[in-house]
C-alpha cells in the first residue's frame, strides 16, 4: 500500500463522519423548519470573534488531557469511564492543597510543581481503587470507575464545605483561592478579552509523552500487545495484571491534570460548585472519535470545542444551540460505524496485495502456498 | 429420482433406494466451481462427480480449497461460477438449510455439541419434534435408536454428550445429520481427532452407510486413511481438480505427487544427537484446576541436550496444563522446574523465556501472534526485553525491523514485506515466522506443539528441518503432536500422557501408530514398553 493511501484511508473514516454528521444536521434543521445556511452561517461567523477563538483553543486544552487520559486505556480495551471522577476530585483536592497558608513561602515554580504532582498523585490513587479491584478480584473495570465516579461526587460534596475543605463567598462555596504565584500567567492574544492557557504547553507535553510511551517504549509495546491479543501477550512473558495496574495508574495520573488548566489558568484560582463538570465523558467521546491517535485527538479536542464555543451564536439565527448536541451526537456515532468499515476494507486490500505479490513471485516456480483460506 | 425435502420430524427416515449403476444421475455433480475470496481464487473452475453409494475422497492439502469447495456444496456460500447438481437436478443453494432440504448434511472438523445437554437434545436441537407445543421426546429418542440400528450406530440417546468420547462424539454428529434426512453426507476430515482404533470403527460405520445407500464425500489429507476407505478418490491442487484415482490402483506416492506435485515429505530424524546434559528437568510436577481436582499429577520428566521428547495423547488430557507449567503461564501446586540446572519454579514467563526458552504454541492466532500487528511487531513479542527487539526500555525499532527480515530470509516467510499484516499471511507463513522468532535468541528448550497443524506441505517439510536442525545445535526440544506419524518420526524419546499422568515410555524406532493409539485410550500396553 502506498503512503498516500495509507493516509487517505485513516482520515477517510473522520471525514467521512463529518460529511454525514453535516448531512443529519442539515435533514434535522429542514425538519424543524429552520434555514440551514443562516445556521451554518452563524456557526461559522462565530470564529470572527478572536475570543472565541481563543477560547476553543483553552477548551479543546482541556478536552486533549482528558482524551489522552482515556485513549491509555482504550488502547489496553480498558474502559476508564472514572476519568470524570478522577479529575474532580484530584482539582478539589489539589486546589485545596495549593490554597494552603504554608504554600505561600515558597518559590512560584515549586508550587506550581506541587499542584499538578498532587492532582496527578490523587487521580492515580483514585484509579487505582479500580485498578486493584480489577487485578485482585476481576471487578469490571467499567461497573467500578462508574461506582467510583458517583462516590467522587459525594465525597466532593462531603468536602466542599465551609469549615471542611472550602470557605463560601457570596451565595458560592469554594476552596481558599490560590494566592498569587501559585498560578500561572496567561498569554495576552492581540484582539481578544480573553487570553490564551499556558498550561496547552503541558497538554502538547502529555501528546508527546503519549505518542513516545506507546511507540518507542516496552512499556507502551506491552499495553499495546495486551489490548491487541491478551492470551498472546500472557504467552509472551507479559504480565496482564501489572500492565492492568500501570495502565490505569497512568490513566488516573493524566486524567488529574484535566482540572489544572481551569484551575491555574482560569479566572477563579479555587474549586468551586461551578468548577466543569462531565469533562471526562466529553474525553471519551474526543478520544473515540480522534481514534486513540495523539495527533487525532488534537483535530477531534479542536473541533468539539469549536462546536462548543460557537454554539450560543446559532440562538442569534433563531436555531436552539442544542443542534450542536445533535451534531456531536452524530458525528460520535457516525466514526465509530466508519471506522469498522475502513477496519475491514484495508485488511481486504491488505491481503489483496500480499496475494498479488506472492502469486507474481510464484510465477517463478515456485509451488504451493495462498491458495485459500 | 427427487427426494422429498426435510422429512417431517418424526417420520422414521426409509433407507432410499439403492440406484446404483450406469442409468443413475450422479448424486452430486458439481460443474466449473469458481469461487474467489478478495485477493484469492480459492476454487477455480472445479469438476467433481460423486456417483450414489459411494464413498468419494477428496484429497489435498491445506489450503488447496477442498473446504471452500465443500461450503459451497453446503450452501454456505454461493459460487461465483459453475453448477451444482443434486440426483440430476440443478439446485441453488442460498443457505446450508437449502442445502440439508435437498439431503446434503455435513459433519464438521470441530464437534458442534452442547456438553451439557443430552445426546438427543443435542440431535434434534433446531429440528426439535413438537406434540402440541410440547416438546415430544419420546419419538425423538426412538427415532434416534431406529437410525441407530439401520444404521449400526449405537450410542445411548439419553446420556449426556459430556460423558461421551471423541469417537462416540463424532457418531452424534453423524446422526444428528441422518435426523436431518441427509442422504450425502459430507465428513470434513472425521480421523483428525480420532486415534486407529476410533478410526477403524468410523470407517465400519462408513461401510455400513454406505450399504445402506448413503453418499459420502470423504474430506482427507491423510492418504493411507483415504485409500483403505474410498471407492474414488478426487485429488484437489491449489484450488482446482487435477484428476481423479482409483484407490484400488494408485500408491501413496502417486497420490501426493498429485496432491503437491512433489513427493510428501517424510518426519524423520538423522543420527542421534542426544547427549547426557539434562535441560529440562520435571520433578513431580502437579496442576490443579479452579475446582482443585488435578489437571496434572506428578509429573517427572527431563529432556537432554540435542533430545526430542515427543508427547501422544488425546486432546485434553494435560499437555496444554504441561505447557502452561513449563511457560509458568500457570502455577504449579506441587514440584519443581529445572531449566539447565536451575530452578525456575517460581519465575514468570518472562524471565523463563530470557532463560532460553522458546514456544511454538498450540493455536497460533490465540497464543502466537498479535494478528492485527505487522510481522516486525510480531517478532518482539516474547522478545520485548531483549536484543536485537529492546535497547534497556526502549523499543530498537530498526533492530527488531533487521532482525524480522532476517527470519523473513532465512526461514523463508512468503511476505512482500515486514510492514504487513500478520493476518494477511497464509497460515503455514504465519507458523514459519513464529518458528524463526522462537528460535532466535539461543533458546536451550523448544516447546513445540502441534508445530505443523494446519499448514500446507512445503512449510511443514520446512518446519520438520528447522527441528531437526535445532536438536543438533543441541536444543532441547519438547514436542506435543496429535499426527502420530509426526511424533513417531520426529522423537527420541516417546511418552503418553493420559489423565494428567505421563504413561510410559516408548521407542520410536519400534513403536507403532496403533500401539501408541491403545496407550493413549488406557489400553494395556506392557508388551511394547521398553
Amino acid at each position: 500500500m502506498t503512503n498516500s493511501r495509507r493516509f487517505w484511508l485513516a482520515v477517510a473514516a473522520p471525514l467521512g463522519a463529518l460529511v454525514v454528521a453535516f448531512i443529519v444536521t442539515t435533514l434535522v434543521l429542514l425538519l424543524t423548519g429552520s434555514n440551514p445556511f443562516d445556521a451554518y452561517a452563524a456557526l461559522g461567523g462565530a470564529f470572527k470573534t478572536p475570543r472565541i477563538v481563543v477560547n476553543t483553543v483553552n477548551t479543546a486544552t482541556t478536552y486533549y488531557l482528558a482524551a489522552v487520559a482515556v485513549a491509555i486505556g482504550f488502547k489496553m480495551n480498558l474502559f476508564n469511564i472514572g476519568v470524570d471522577g478522577q479529575y474532580r476530585l484530584a482539582a478539589m483536592l489539589a486546589a485545596a492543597f495549593a490554597g494552603g497558608a504554608f504554600m505561600s513561602g515558597l518559590p512560584s515554580v515549586l508550587r506550581i510543581i506541587l499542584t499538578l504532582a498532587a492532582a496527578m498523585a490523587v487521580g492515580a490513587a483514585w484509579a487505582g481503587i479500580a485498578a486493584f479491584l480489577k487485578a485482585t478480584r476481576g471487578v469490571s473495570e467499567v461497573i467500578s470507575t462508574i461506582m467510583l465516579n458517583a462516590i467522587a461526587t459525594a465525597l466532593i460534596a462531603y468536602l466542599l464545605a465551609p469549615g471542611r475543605l472550602a470557605i463560601a463567598q457570596g451565595n458560592n462555596v469554594l476552596t481558599q483561592p490560590i494566592t498569587e504565584g501559585g498560578y500561572l500567567p496567561n498569554i495576552d492574544i492581540p484582539g481578544s478579552s480573553s487570553q490564551l492557557y499556558t498550561l496547552i504547553f503541558l497538554a502538547a507535553l502529555v501528546g508527546l509523552g503519549y505518542w513516545w510511551v506507546l511507540n518507542r517504549t516496552v512499556f507502551g509495546f506491552s499495553i499495546k500487545a495486551t489490548g491487541l491479543s491478551e492470551t498472546s501477550a500472557v504467552a509472551s512473558g507479559i504480565s496482564v495484571k501489572r500492565m492492568v495496574v500501570s495502565a490505569m495508574l497512568l490513566s488516573g495520573a493524566i486524567a488529574g491534570l484535566v482540572g489544572m488548566p481551569e484551575l491555574l489558568n482560569g479566572d477563579t484560582h479555587a474549586y468551586s460548585l461551578n468548577f466543569p463538570a462531565g469533562i471526562g465523558f466529553t474525553g471519551i467521546a474526543i478520544a473515540l472519535l480522534g481514534r486513540n491517535h495523539p495527533v487525532g485527538m488534537v483535530f477531534s479536542a479542536l473541533l468539539w470545542s469549536a462546536l462548543d464555543s460557537s454554539s450560543n451564536s446559532l440562538q442569534g439565527a433563531g436555531v436552539p444551540k442544542e443542534l450542536v448536541t445533535i451534531m456531536q451526537g452524530v458525528m460520535l456515532f457516525a466514526v465509530v460505524i466508519a471506522y469498522e468499515v475502513v477496519r475491514r476494507y484495508r485488511l481486504v486490500l491488505e491481503q489483496k496485495a500480499v496475494a498479488r505479490t506472492l502469486a507474481a513471485a510464484r510465477t517463478t516456480g515456485d509451488p504451493n502456498e495462498v491458495a485459500a483460506r | 429420482m427427487a427426494h422429498p425435502a426435510d422429512p417431517p420430524p418424526g417420520d422414521p427416515v426409509e433407507p432410499p433406494p439403492v440406484t446404483r449403476g450406469a442409468g443413475a444421475p450422479p448424486a452430486v455433480q458439481l460443474t466449473g466451481i469458481t469461487k474467489r475470496f478478495p485477493g484469492v481464487v480459492a476454487n477455480s473452475d472445479i469438476t467433481f462427480t460423486v456417483a450414489r453409494g459411494t464413498v468419494h475422497a477428496l484429497v489435498g492439502e491445506n489450503g488447496a480449497g477442498k473446504s471452500t469447495l465443500m461450503k459451497t456444496l453446503y450452501g454456505m456460500h454461493r459460487p461465483d461460477e459453475g453448477s451444482i447438481e443434486v440426483d440430476g437436478r440443478p439446485v441453488t443453494f442460498h443457505s446450508p438449510a437449502d442445502a440439508i432440504a435437498a439431503g446434503i448434511g455435513m459433519v464438521h472438523q470441530h464437534f458442534m455439541l452442547a456438553d451439557n445437554l443430552t445426546v438427543w437434545e443435542n440431535i434434534v436441537l433446531g429440528s426439535e419434534p413438537v406434540n402440541g407445543v410440547r416438546l415430544d421426546s419420546r419419538s425423538a429418542i426412538d427415532k434416534i435408536r431406529a437410525l441407530g440400528t439401520s444404521y449400526g450406530l449405537t450410542v445411548d440417546p439419553e446420556r449426556l454428550v459430556e460423558s461421551l468420547g471423541v469417537g462416540e462424539r463424532q457418531r452424534v454428529e453423524i446422526i444428528k445429520v441422518l435426523y436431518r434426512g441427509a442422504k450425502i453426507l459430507i465428513l470434513d476430515e472425521p480421523t483428525a481427532v480420532l486415534v486407529p482404533q476410533e478410526v477403524d470403527e468410523l470407517f465400519g460405520n462408513l461401510r455400513e452407510l454406505k450399504s445402506e445407500g448413503l453418499t459420502i464425500i470423504f474430506i482427507s489429507h491423510k492418504l493411507d486413511e483415504v485409500r483403505a476407505i474410498a471407492d474414488e478418490i478426487t485429488v484437489i491442487r491449489r484450488g482446482t481438480t487435477v484428476g481423479t484415482a482409483d484407490p484400488k490402483a494408485v500408491t501413496n506416492s502417486q497420490l501426493a505427487e498429485m496432491m503437491v506435485g512433489s513427493e510428501l515429505p517424510v518426519p524423520e530424524l538423522r543420527d542421534s544427537t542426544v547427549t547426557d546434559r539434562v535441560v529440562l528437568d520435571l520433578a513431580g510436577v502437579t496442576v490443579v484446576d479452579g475446582d482443585g481436582r488435578p489437571v496434572l499429577t506428578d509429573i517427572t520428566a527431563a529432556i537432554h541436550a540435542g533430545e526430542v521428547l515427543g508427547i501422544a495423547g488425546v486432546e485434553g488430557n494435560g499437555q496444554a496444563e504441561l505447557v502452561d507449567a513449563i511457560m509458568g503461564i500457570r502455577p504449579i501446586s506441587a514440584g519443581r522446574v529445572e531449566l539447565a540446572g536451575v530452578d525456575v519454579t517460581k519465575l514468570s514467563t518472562l524471565r523463563r523465556r530470557e532463560a532460553g526458552i522458546g514456544f511454538i504454541p498450540e493455536d497460533r492466532h490465540r497464543q502466537g501472534l498479535i494478528l492485527e500487528g505487522t510481522l516486525w511487531e510480531n517478532r518482539i513479542l516474547g522478545h520485548q526485553t531483549r536484543p536485537p527487539s529492546a535497547r534497556g526500555f526502549r523499543l530498537n525499532r530498526s533492530g527488531a525491523r533487521k532482525d524480522t527480515q532476517r527470519i523473513v530470509d532465512e526461514y523463508d516467510v512468503r511476505t512482500p514485506g515486514i510492514e504487513v499484516k500478520a493476518n494477511s499471511l497464509s497460515g503455514g507463513n504465519q507458523q514459519k515466522l513464529i518458528v524463526g522468532r522462537e528460535m532466535s535468541g539461543d533458546p536451550v528448550l523448544l516447546i513445540a506443539s502441534h508445530p505443523t497443524r494446519g499448514v500446507d506441505v512445503g512449510a511443514q517439510a520446512a518446519i520438520w528441518e528447522h527441528l531437526r536442525r535445532a536438536r543438533e545445535a543441541g536444543l532441547a526440544v519438547l514436542l506435543i503432536s496429535a499426527d502420530l506419524e509426526e511424533l513417531i518420526g520426529m522423537s527420541d524419546t516417546l511418552t503418553v500422557i493420559l489423565r494428567g499422568k505421563l504413561a510410559g515410555s516408548y521407542d520410536p524406532a519400534a513403536v507403532t501408530p496403533e500401539q501408541l493409539g491403545i496407550a493413549m485410550t488406557g489400553g494395556d500396553l506392557g508388551q511394547v514398553a521398553s
